[in-house]
């Protein structure tokens, strides 16, 4: 019998790690390389539309920024934005997620109806709210004036125009947190809480000193995944109020926009996203750093 | 064809007969209009190619980058007879205009060779030229042999033709001596009012001479005209395309500049004299009192369909949007009505701020000439005059095509006040902004700002003030001021 014959081709082993690992590096040089442009970028006087004026100014674009009421507005407003809409996301997510713990086939549609304004790309989503949100045929422009609110303005008055977008943004991510937090509690062990109706323990008491406690490692992985998206929130901002009334909605993403492709300010376009990146990166980090400390405690126990 | 067609095609060609006797003519002959249409198109052809090598470029290929509007749909109707007389292939991409902007910038500032020529406003030029985008023209519109000798250039309405000419300083005059051609005007719009003609009557007003009367009639119209409507509309979202429509045309009109350029040519603000003040409280107070409620979300197309659904009484914005809305299969199709504005009673004319839709080449096509043939032909007077008589090629910007008995007949008929108003208007037609790069990032701020007033954030004479100190910084710091 003769044994196979070795294929000619042969990767020594030194080699081979490096190999396989080629696609991870070929991704990480995709990311690096623009990453890195604009960094460079950051550091310079360039506009597109006056290509003689070129040249690096080092800081100058980020010290600049301090002086900036327009900046610091941009990092209020983000911050904001991000906060406000975070909160009541992971609020009202969990809220639906508890609702619809028990496993039944009623609780599994509703589940998957929910999921609907997900499905929905966020810029349509905001086209859609615009409509339904305009003074002379929109039906929440209807509702509100039976209630009340008579000329309620929506995103077109500068103390309305944030809330306007925080629902919209509800509207759409809350499933994202519901699902997320729902899987979680399914997940969760029988055990404490059969133990914890043996002894007749408050349902406050469950939820504050069980659930909670046991969900927090979903908590952590919704909020950071939603947090940083919505920091660098732009279509549903952009496409209901371009930033606007006056400098009201003006976040990172849609200052960044609007510098680039309207006014071909690549300096200072280029230094507002590597602001944003800065931010992004430490909120990661406490998110992630928290997240792995959770884990360390629960195999400590276990 | 019959030698007596052929005859009276002949002599309407050499200039003996004009456009309607000879449409007359072939009707006599038997010949029904759309029928004459294709054969005076084909006359046409046969006496383009009579004096130009029109074939030079014969069997090459160009690319364009087309805005979705009906420019560009009359452009797409003609083609075939472009290929037909130069035996070149054209292609094209369209874009809607909510990303069209984005991926000419993204196109251009990549270098891509893809693209020939493109679709342009003359603000975008004071961008793309100085950037080295797109090319000077010049040198192809006075090159004989390069450029067809009925071209006529001259026939351009000069405002218009001037408009896209700038030497690249910034604060340079428009059309000075030593500008550049940095694109050719294709069809362009002026800012007037276009009215509801049933609810002025209904409110028993009149059409407004002035900004009192304009601030008046709106507040009127708002008030007796009842189901909801309101009495003007104007654009107000946080973008430069709230400020260039009737808002400048109304401001110019009292003598009021966005910049000053001083002798050494340095930029600064020039928003925040005593008349301008007065004139942004008026524009304020009329978008408080009678402008549509999410007024601050309102782009070139709520302003025309509020218009055209009848939902508001008049726009004081670019007659061809009054134009569209006039047609098609709107509300009020038929029903509104074309007037001229002077915001200033002191003014001798009106003063209409323009935007300009032209056709600039791109730098980075691999065939200028071969380019150029198209963009001559493009605007040249057969294709205006077709896409002026057979479709919405609205505003023409040749004299000649003004001047022809058909298309003001059209117009006449069926756009009442029309041509008067254009009559009116044209002369004193022109861009009213200095030219300069920081043109997007002025006009966006001074958006907003008129947004904060609109919104009482902030009163007229403080947001104005403010608004002058931050765009004299900025100039400052872009080498500008």
């Amino acid at each position: 019998m003769h044994r196979a014959k070795p294929s000619g081709f042969r990767i020594s082993k030194r080699v081979l790690p490096y190999l396989l690992s080629l696609p991870a590096l070929l991704v990480c040089i995709g990311i690096l390389i623009p990453f890195l442009t604009s960094v460079v970028y950051s550091f310079q006087r360039y506009r597109l539309s006056q290509p003689w004026a070129r040249q690096f100014n080092w800081g100058d674009n980020y010290i600049s920024f301090f002086t900036d009421p327009k900046f610091w507005n941009t990092l209020e407003i983000s911050l904001l934005y991000a906060g406000i809409t975070v909160g009541l996301e992971l609020l009202l997510g969990l809220g639906i997620a508890m609702l619809l713990q028990k496993r039944s086939s009623l609780n599994n549609f509703i589940s998957i109806m929910l999921l609907m304004p997900l499905m929905t790309a966020p810029a349509l989503a905001a086209l859609m709210w615009k409509l339904m949100t305009n003074p002379g045929f929109g039906v929440l422009s209807y509702l509100a004036s039976l209630i009340g609110l008579q000329d309620f303005r929506w995103a077109s008055s500068p103390s309305t125009a944030l809330l306007t977008v925080v629902l919209v943004d509800i509207w759409v991510y809350t499933p994202f947190i519901m699902i997320l937090l729902l899987a979680g509690l399914r997940s969760l062990p029988t055990q404490p809480f059969e133990a914890a109706a043996l002894d007749g323990v408050p349902r406050s008491f469950v939820f504050f000193r069980i659930t909670l406690p046991m969900l927090t490692p979903y908590i952590l992985t919704a909020t950071l995944f939603r947090l940083l998206d919505s920091i660098q929130q732009f279509d549903i901002i952009y496409a209901m109020t371009q930033g606007g009334p006056g400098d009201t909605l003006t976040v990172f993403q849609v200052e960044a926009y609007l510098n680039f492709f309207q006014s071909t300010n690549v300096g200072r376009s280029a230094a507002l996203m590597i602001i944003l990146w800065a931010i992004t990166y430490f909120l990661s980090n406490i998110f992630i750093k928290n997240w792995l400390r959770l884990r360390e405690r629960a195999r400590g126990q276990a | 064809m019959h030698e007596k067609e052929k005859d009276l095609l002949d002599a309407f060609l050499r200039g003996q007969v004009d456009r309607r006797g000879l449409i007359k003519g072939l009707g006599a002959m038997g010949l029904a209009a759309s029928t004459a249409g294709v054969l005076l198109n084909l006359g046409q052809t046969r006496a383009l190619a009579a004096d130009f090598d029109w074939q030079a470029h014969k069997g090459k290929t160009i690319k364009l980058l087309l805005n979705k509007h009906p420019y560009a749909d009359a452009m797409i109707a003609d083609l075939d007879n472009f290929k037909q007389l130069t035996g070149m292939n054209v292609t094209y991409d369209v874009f809607p205009e909510d990303v069209y902007f984005d991926k000419v910038t993204a196109a251009l500032s990549a270098s891509s060779p893809e693209y020939d020529a493109f679709m342009t406003g003359a603000y975008m030029t004071w961008t793309y030229g100085p950037a080295g985008w797109i090319t000077d023209l010049n040198e192809w519109i006075k090159d004989p042999a390069k450029t067809n000798p009925k071209y006529a250039w001259d026939d351009f309405l000069p405002g218009v033709r001037n408009s896209c000419a700038w030497n690249g300083k910034p604060g340079g005059a428009l059309g000075s001596e030593d500008a550049k051609q940095w694109c050719i005007p294709w069809g362009f719009e002026q800012n007037n009012i276009t009215y509801n003609k049933a609810m002025f009557d209904k409110a028993g007003v009149k059409l407004p001479g002035n900004m009192d009367e304009l601030v008046a009639a709106a507040a009127k119209l708002t008030k007796d005209v009842g189901g909801g409507v309101y009495g003007i509309g104007v654009r107000g979202s946080r973008s430069w395309a709230t400020i260039h429509p009737g808002f400048l045309s109304a401001y110019a009109n009292f003598d009021q500049k966005d910049l000053n350029v001083s002798a050494d040519g340095k930029l600064s603000a020039a928003m925040a004299t005593a008349e301008s003040k007065a004139f942004h409280k008026q524009w304020v107070q009329m978008i408080q009192e009678s402008g549509p409620k999410d007024w601050s979300t309102y782009t070139w197309y709520q302003v025309g369909t509020d218009l055209g659904a009848g939902a508001s009484a008049m726009i004081f914005d670019a007659d061809i949007l009054g134009y569209f809305m006039n047609g098609g299969s709107n509300k009020m199709a038929g029903q509104l009505a074309f007037s001229a504005f002077k915001a200033n009673p002191a003014a001798k004319a009106p003063t209409p701020n323009i935007w300009i839709w032209s056709l600039s080449m791109s730098n980075f096509s691999k065939d200028k000439d071969a380019t150029w043939y198209f963009m001559q032909w493009a605007s040249g007077l057969d294709h205006c005059l077709f896409g002026a008589t057979k479709m919405d090629f609205v505003n023409p910007v040749r004299q000649a095509v003004w001047k022809d008995e058909m298309f003001r007949e059209k117009l006449n008929k069926s756009y009442p006040g029309y041509v008067d108003m254009f009559d009116a208007s044209a002369p004193g037609a022109s861009i009213k902004f200095t030219a300069q790069p920081l043109f997007f990032d002025l006009t966006t701020e001074w958006a907003a700002t008129l947004q904060k007033m609109v919104a009482k954030e902030v009163p007229v004479d403080e947001g104005l003030d403010k608004l002058a100190e931050s765009i004299n910084g900025q100039l400052k710091e872009a080498g500008l001021g």
